[in-house]
């Protein structure tokens, strides 16, 4: 397949997971959204790996699959720290630093 | 066959992400994120990226969903929330335009390397071992970036997710008050037939000061 079909998949997933963030409520699901936003942008370093012949692209892609594991920790780690202090796990309700 | 194999692990992984959003419940939108990446993986090894496709499935595809589905467990599905307000509508609509501009974009763009195959094939590229040695000579900073990023990662998650005294007692503060109550209910020192007098020797706590005063006229002890 041409490089130029991979990249188009990589834009579908990115663009579901910015529609995801935008839309739901859930942080939880927004932490999947933006994995899903991640993910995206890491087919397409491969893809241009791919294209270029060098590993360069996919050395890039394993350090954002290690940012997005520690985004992950600290994130799900916050979820809890929420719902231990029983506030509401709902990103529209929790707008104390909101201006 | 790689057509083929290309279209069924696009399909595969366009569908997870869209279930991912769709999907009203947490844990089947973790499901599908799993299914997501396992397709993805898929896409990697067409692409000759057989490290990335391993850590994808090792790392992303299990570490990561075992922590996502255990705090799914422990949260809860938590009530189905209502959609409303103006991002609900203008969020779909800006990704639909995102997605329709990008499209065109890859497809309609003159480079003749996205048009192509990609660059010829060397043997080894992607395999582990030009990836550590890429990792260990060129990228050496990035890595160990990354693992003190990940060291950092590991201890604020568990500050943050720990069982803490400090912020939560300034709120609500623990009740230790001991209610008086009627002798030989309770202790096990009791239970055991010690009178009472026997303990006297021990020193009474000191925040037993509320209950105690009128508590003690009431007739408990």
């Amino acid at each position: 397949m041409a490089i130029g079909w991979y990249l188009v998949v990589s834009a579908l997933i990115f663009c579901t997971g910015a529609g995801g963030v935008l839309a739901r409520r859930n942080p939880l699901v927004i932490l999947l959204c933006l994995e899903l936003m991640l993910n995206g942008a890491n087919l397409a370093l491969v893809a241009f790996a791919r294209m270029w012949g060098t590993e360069a692209g996919q050395v890039f892609a394993l350090i954002v699959m290690v940012v997005a594991a520690a985004e992950v920790t600290v994130g799900l780690g916050l979820i809890v720290a929420i719902y231990r202090r029983r506030l509401p796990v709902d990103v529209d309700e929790l707008s104390e630093l909101h201006g | 066959m790689s057509a083929v194999l290309f279209f069924i692990a696009a399909l595969g992984a366009i569908s997870g992400a869209i279930g991912v959003v769709m999907l009203r419940n947490p844990f089947y939108s973790v499901l599908a994120l799993a299914f997501h990446l396992v397709s993805l993986a898929a896409l990697f090894l067409l692409l000759r990226a057989e490290f990335v496709a391993a850590g994808q499935v090792v790392v992303y595809a299990g570490a990561v969903m075992v922590l996502y589905v255990f705090v799914v467990a422990y949260v809860g599905g938590g009530e189905q929330l209502p959609s409303g307000g103006v991002l609900r509508v203008l969020g779909p609509l800006f990704a639909i335009a995102l997605a329709v501009e990008l499209c065109i974009a890859m497809l309609g763009s003159g480079l003749a390397g996205i048009k192509g195959k990609g660059a010829p094939f060397i043997p080894g590229f992607g395999t582990p071992r030009h990836i550590g040695k890429l990792f260990l000579t060129t990228y050496l900073f990035p890595f160990e970036a990354a693992s003190i990023l990940l060291l950092v990662a590991a201890v604020g998650a568990v500050v943050l997710a720990r069982r803490r005294r400090g912020l939560e007692g300034a709120e609500e503060p623990e009740l230790r008050v001991r209610a008086p109550r009627p002798a030989y209910t309770g202790t096990m020192a009791e239970a055991a037939g010690i009178r009472p007098g026997a303990r006297e020797e021990e020193p009474e706590p000191e925040v037993e000061t509320v209950g105690s005063a009128h508590g003690a006229d009431e007739g408990g002890w």
